[in-house]
């Protein structure tokens, strides 16, 4: 049998690992010009080695979605739509025996080929994940939204998943197109629900109160024609943080209060240049934040601090490999019943 | 249920359903081993769903099958007694031929290399030709060399020569009673065309409506039935050993078909003798009268 699933996968998999070689290659040889280390790497950066990386990042996040839709989808549906289940079944292999051979065959040259590809990227972007400019701006960290299912271990994770995904509803469906489709839109829907829903509960983040003062503001944001702001602190660097709202002495999470608002001076307008000076703002917002301390209001900062990164790189990939098993224990189910 | 000694596939009370639409219910039927059973009946009647359910391709909603004494498609070993070639005799397109066979070879235990390799060359195939690439007259032989070189001891085939035209029907009907001569394996083959089966098969057995209408070897069935022609007459009148199988009338004369072992003696009767294929169309007819299977023992 092994035989069998090796014929029928080896010309996915060559594909797939030319691919994959190709972006190594791409990675080692752009990867070995890109500034690795100092403080100014953000600096040094031109446009393109910042297309690069935004680049990287599509292709990790494209990557389990096409091993799903076109190694995982047609898998056992183009069999059903064509019949050849009825010559592969009726050999003396069960069927049990018959999809165990071929989900692991794949599964494990999926796991191999993106992992590659995330070791690849991983290293490649390692310098720039997080790196920032105190002036022009900065690259997302490895632990944000961004880039963290992009980096590591948890594309191993996502693609071995995608890839059950896109088997389990090829046997629902019957049919290889609509079962590319759907897969696709499913596993995209996983991946944005992700990081939005299910990531910041894997460990239990960090809450921290911050007094606001002027060391530790990081912004102050007003919203389109609302006049009450939103106040933000610095968090550790290469946190991901998760709330930052501000609450009252009782610990309530309440709006920035009126008091404030009246305080806090407007930002000069681009077509007032002759209001108050630059200085003289600084001075009024500092007394307006430590009067705020001093009523008892602090920033509640919520985030999952850069040394999570790993221990959530498990988390994750531990919670895609558990619902590949789920996925798998469905497709043995089903055929069975076929 | 036991099965009884010597019958091949045995259902009792077997019935399958498609969501909504039960496509054989309370199916009650034994077949012979040692024989090549060809198994008629209308469209709808549930042959395929039985040759399914017998190769272990669906699981019965109801009732039990027995196929070689085990429960189809329980196991390796099961698997390895029954050869099945489905209606459409799948090949993967992608594979050559001589990746069939391998995949046979890697994939059965009982593979008989020597002889899958001298039928593929006295077919003419090209061992590297993709399987996509085949006739369907080809395809079907390719399908047909894969369930013989496995050495079943229960080889179905689901309407097999459905789709080919005549020359290429005879050419897998011969290689099918060639390879039944040699090594004398039981076959239940499906066809909605009697002169196919008429060619191959010593046993017959005619399913309607998920019902056995007759069954027995095709020799006796030719030998006892009869169409009988003559003044009109009331079939009830019939000596008692003279089943009606069909009956037509005019207003002046009567046409009966009836099975009976013994002579027509009945002078009044201008008897006729039956082809297969009038008998099987005389039991599938609308006019025939369901009836309790009768089996015919020689």
């Amino acid at each position: 049998m092994i035989w069998l699933g090796w014929r029928q996968l080896r010309t996915q998999a060559a594909t797939l690992y030319a691919a994959v070689a190709v972006c190594a290659v791409v990675a080692v040889i752009t990867g070995s010009a890109l500034p690795r280390s100092g403080p100014d790497v953000f600096d040094l950066l031109t446009p393109g080695d910042r297309r690069l990386y935004f680049t990287g990042v599509i292709v990790m996040a494209l990557a389990p979605a096409l091993v799903g839709a076109f190694l995982g989808a047609p898998m056992v549906a183009r069999e059903l739509e064509s019949g050849t289940h009825g010559l592969a079944w009726n050999q003396s292999v069960t069927r049990t025996r018959w999809l165990a051979t071929k989900l692991v065959l794949s599964a494990a040259a999926v796991a191999v080929a993106v992992g590659a590809l995330s070791l690849a990227v991983t290293w490649w972007a390692a310098p720039l994940d997080g790196a920032s400019s105190s002036t022009r701006g900065s690259l997302p960290g490895r632990l944000t939204p961004v880039s963290f299912a992009m980096r590591g271990l948890a594309p191993v994770g996502y693609a071995v998943f995608a890839l059950l995904l896109g088997v389990a509803i090829g046997i629902l469906l019957r049919r290889s197109v609509p079962a590319i489709a759907v897969t696709l839109a499913v596993f995209t829907f996983v991946q944005i629900a992700m990081p939005l829903w299910v990531r910041p509960h894997l460990l239990r983040p960090t809450t921290q109160l911050v007094s606001v003062s002027a060391d530790t503001i990081a912004g102050i944001g007003f919203h389109n024609e609302d006049p009450v702001p939103t106040l933000e602190v610095q968090s550790p660097p290469g946190a991901w943080v998760l709330s930052d709202r501000t609450v009252d002495a009782a610990g309530r999470v309440v709006p920035v209060p009126s008091s404030f608002v009246e305080c806090v001076p407007r930002p000069p307008r681009p077509d007032q240049p002759d209001g108050p000076g630059v200085v003289n703002i600084r001075e009024r917002m500092d007394t307006c934040l430590s009067q705020l301390a001093a009523a008892g209001y602090r920033q509640r900062l919520v985030y999952q601090p850069a040394g999570r990164f790993w221990p959530l790189q498990w988390a994750e990939t531990g919670v895609f490999l558990a619902l590949s098993g789920l996925l798998a224990w469905f497709c043995f189910w089903r055929v069975r019943r076929l | 249920m036991s099965a009884r000694e010597g019958a091949v596939v045995a259902t009792h009370g077997l019935g399958k359903r498609y969501r909504r639409r039960w496509a054989l219910t309370d199916c009650t039927l034994e077949i012979p081993a040692g024989h090549v059973t060809g198994l008629v009946g209308p469209n709808g009647a549930g042959k395929t769903t039985l040759l399914n359910l017998a190769a272990g391709m669906l699981t019965p909603t109801t009732g039990s099958i027995e196929v070689c004494g085990g429960r189809p498609a329980s196991g390796a070993a099961q698997l390895a007694r029954v050869g099945y070639v489905a209606q459409d005799t799948p090949t993967y397109s992608g594979l050559s031929v001589a990746d069939h066979l391998r995949l046979g070879a890697r994939l059965n235990p009982r593979w008989d290399a020597g002889l899958a390799t001298r039928r593929i060359a006295a077919l003419g195939l090209d061992p590297a030709q993709k399987a996509g690439r085949l006739s369907g007259g080809q395809r079907a032989q390719l399908a047909l060399t894969m369930g013989l070189a496995k050495r079943p001891e229960l080889l179905i085939l689901d309407e097999p020569v459905a789709s080919l035209d005549p020359l290429a029907r005879r050419e897998f009907l011969q290689g099918l009673m060639e390879a039944v001569a040699e090594d004398g394996f039981s076959v239940l083959l499906s066809s909605h065309l009697v002169a196919d089966l008429e060619r191959v098969a010593d046993h017959l057995l005619v399913l309607v409506d998920s019902r056995v209408r007759v069954t027995g070897e095709v020799e006796d069935l030719l030998a006892t039935h009869h169409r009988l022609s003559g003044p009109r007459r009331d079939p009830a009148t019939l000596p008692a050993d003279q089943h009606v199988v069909s009956a037509s009338s005019t207003d002046v004369q009567s046409t009966f078909v009836v099975r009976t072992d013994q002579p027509i003696l009945d002078p009044a009767w201008t008897v006729g003798r039956l082809t297969l294929e009038d008998v099987v169309l005389a039991y599938m007819s609308p006019g025939a009268e369901p009836r309790p299977a009768l089996e015919m023992v020689r």
